[in-house]
């Protein structure tokens, strides 16, 4: 027993480094969060009250903060009809359709890089990539030269004929989806074809050989195949699409409110740091949900 | 099945060739299978027997020649649209779909009735015997097992070719024996034309009724498994199919039932006529197991030879001596091991007598 913990200090150093990682930068900063939702606003001091109240020596949680997120408590017209809930609903709605095009742009993608020579697949993938390199920020200010009333899209309609005037391409959903599915295309990309790379070919032509048309058989073997990759994608695209605060920001129209918005807003325009927290908690809900039914999934492969 | 005249002839390819860029893969194969044979392609990697047999599948376009069945061109079908199934090596099974979904995936395609489907597929269960497995994914099963489920896969459509690619390059030595069997008696109960890619000459000879040997994409000698071991074409078939000596000399004597080839080692004598020139240069082959070795000298006044034995390997059910001749060469002799102890006494370093029957040498010109 003696010589087998020999070596255990330093496993337990290599093994508990990710641990202190997610507890140092995850958990503490997550329960810090959860604490301030429960407590009340505070003054221009500081940010949110203390939730022990040293006059009565009580223990005040302050639901209030999570209750106003559900329950429009002005109008009165009940459950569900705040600002909140329409901000998460529209951030769902825009995620999925987001994660939804990058699946039908980045699976014929990944598709092609995988069946192509594998001398080639390299720099196809650092074709992917190569964007990366380039900041963000400086990506989504691109496309607001292509969008714009001015920009290079609306110039090349007119100067077809196809357009007289310019279209209002920018600060609409159609340039926010356009942002975001450009910017996450490669989570959906890089999942995709570490899957389908992997896939036995062989089976398709086996597929073939018992009568599966090339789409028949595309569809009934390669997709449920690569079941993994589109749901690893999909869940790379749609999780930070949901909280996606900048392209909303700088591509989207002003009356779709994100609910990345939504937090900021309650953070520094309001200085609500508890209901800010409150939001930012349903929303870690909202990812969690999806993650379990995600891992439900892989669950089952085995 | 109507196949008016073309039962001996059912699937043929003519003067087929398939190139790949520049490397001909398969040379102006001519081959004829006959309905309900089971025709074997044997050839080490790289001969061009895979490519012919996904050329007949119809992965592979041939870059000229025609594949006949039943006299109808099915060069132009894409493989979907062949009465042709294939099995494939490591057999290929959908790993997303039970066993009893695998073997229903072509019926589903033929757009057959639910009951028919699953009458059917009954059937090619009960077949493979696997009927208890029918819900199981494939990697829940044993290779032997996977491998029935591929053979009652290509068989579920009633195909009118069975392909199979290395059927038994899957499974370790031991089951592959017992599975040549099985796979023989469902194929012969089935009773479906067949044809089989192998490198394993072993099993080609076990389950094939007819071989073609195949060689840099050309086939060199087809015929039963007797005739290609007996009678082989060429040097090639001699030296590929089995153990072979082989003496090089030239030909002495042409007689129409007897020749005579004047050897490195002495005149050899063989008991079939060659008609060819005298003076050309020719091999004779003789098997290892068609030589006899003696440490006493035998009765006989042809084809003995003297020698010193080098090596001695004992396989079991048989003894297998390397023997050097008089000028150098080394010769294979094998001897059945057919009682306990006498191993004929003979050991390392002795001088022997060996020979052999005229007629178990075969004269081969190419």
């Amino acid at each position: 027993m003696m010589k087998l913990n020999l070596p255990m200090p330093g496993r337990r150093f290599v093994i508990g480094v990710p641990y202190v990682w997610l507890v140092v930068f995850f958990m503490l900063p997550f329960l810090i969060l959860l604490y301030i939702s429960f407590v009340d606003m505070g003054n221009d001091i500081s940010p949110f009250k203390p939730i022990w109240n040293h006059e009565t020596g009580l223990l005040k949680l302050k639901y209030e903060n999570y209750w106003s997120i559900f329950r429009n408590a002005q109008d009165g017209t009940g459950l569900f009809h705040t600002i909140y809930i329409e901000a998460y609903m529209r951030s769902i709605w825009y995620a999925l359709c987001t994660a939804v095009l990058c699946l039908v742009i980045g699976y014929p993608f990944s598709y092609f890089i995988a069946r192509s020579a594998p001398s080639v697949r390299p720099a196809l993938l650092m074709m992917v990539m190569l964007p990366f390199w380039t900041s963000f920020l400086l990506r989504v200010y691109a496309w607001k030269g292509i969008l714009a009333d001015q920009g290079v899209l609306n110039q090349l309609l007119m100067a077809l004929g196809l357009t007289s005037e310019p279209i209002q391409m920018l600060y609409t959903n159609v340039s926010m989806l356009v942002g975001m599915t450009y910017v996450y295309l490669p989570f959906m990309v890089l999942p995709l074809y570490a899957n389908l790379v992997k896939m036995d070919f062989r089976l398709l032509e086996a597929a073939h050989d018992l009568g599966a048309s090339p789409f028949r058989a595309f569809w009934l073997v390669t997709v449920p195949l690569s079941k993994a990759g589109i749901v690893a994608g999909f869940m790379l695209v749609f999780i930070p699409c949901l909280g996606e605060f900048v392209i909303p920001s700088l591509l989207g129209g002003p009356e779709n409110i994100m609910i990345g918005r939504v937090v900021w807003d309650e953070m520094f325009t309001s200085n609500n740091w508890p209901r800010a927290s409150a939001l930012a908690v349903v929303m870690i809900g909202l990812i969690v949900i999806p993650l379990a039914i995600y891992y439900h999934f892989t669950g089952d492969e085995k | 099945m109507a196949t008016g005249g073309f039962k001996d002839n059912y699937l043929v390819t003519e003067k087929l060739v398939k190139r790949f860029d520049e490397a001909l893969a398969v040379d102006e194969v001519d081959l004829s299978i006959a309905q309900g044979e089971i025709f074997a392609l044997l050839g080490s990697s790289g001969c061009g027997k895979s490519t012919l047999l996904r050329m007949l599948a119809g992965f592979e376009k041939p870059t000229s020649g025609r594949i006949l069945l039943g006299g109808k061109d099915v060069a132009s079908l894409a493989p979907y649209e062949r009465p042709f199934n294939m099995m494939f090596q490591s057999y290929a099974l959908f790993p997303h779909l039970d066993i009893w979904e695998n073997i229903a995936f072509g019926l589903k395609r033929e757009g057959l009735a639910k009951e028919d489907i699953k009458e059917r597929v009954g059937e090619m269960l009960d077949l493979v015997q696997l009927t208890p497995y029918a819900k199981r994914k494939p990697h829940q099963l044993s290779g032997g097992q996977q491998q029935r489920v591929a053979l009652a896969r290509s068989l579920a459509k009633k195909p009118k070719v069975l392909l199979l690619d290395e059927p038994l390059g899957a499974l370790d030595k031991k089951l592959r024996e017992q599975t040549q069997f099985e796979l023989v008696n469902i194929i012969e109960k089935v009773g479906v034309t067949c044809v089989m890619v192998t490198h394993d000459q072993e099993e080609a000879m076990t389950m094939a009724g007819r071989i073609a040997v195949m060689s840099k994409g050309r086939v060199l000698q087809v015929g039963s498994p007797e005739e290609v071991y007996e009678h082989p074409a060429n040097r090639f078939v001699a030296d590929f199919i089995g153990n072979v000596n082989l003496f090089e000399g030239v030909l002495s004597v042409d007689k129409p039932d007897r020749c005579a080839v004047q050897t490195a080692i002495g005149e050899i004598q063989v008991g079939h006529g060659v008609s060819g020139a005298l003076n050309m240069p020719v091999a004779i082959a003789v098997r290892p197991e068609k030589i006899e070795i003696h440490k006493e000298r035998p009765a006989v006044d042809h084809n003995l030879f003297t020698g010193k034995v080098k090596e001695i390997a004992y396989f079991g059910s048989y003894n297998t001596f390397i023997v050097q001749a008089s000028d150098g060469k080394r010769i294979k002799i094998t001897e059945a091991n057919t009682s306990r102890h006498d191993l004929s006494d003979i050991t390392w370093e002795d001088d022997v007598f060996f020979w052999w029957s005229d007629a178990a040498g075969v004269v081969l010109r190419d």
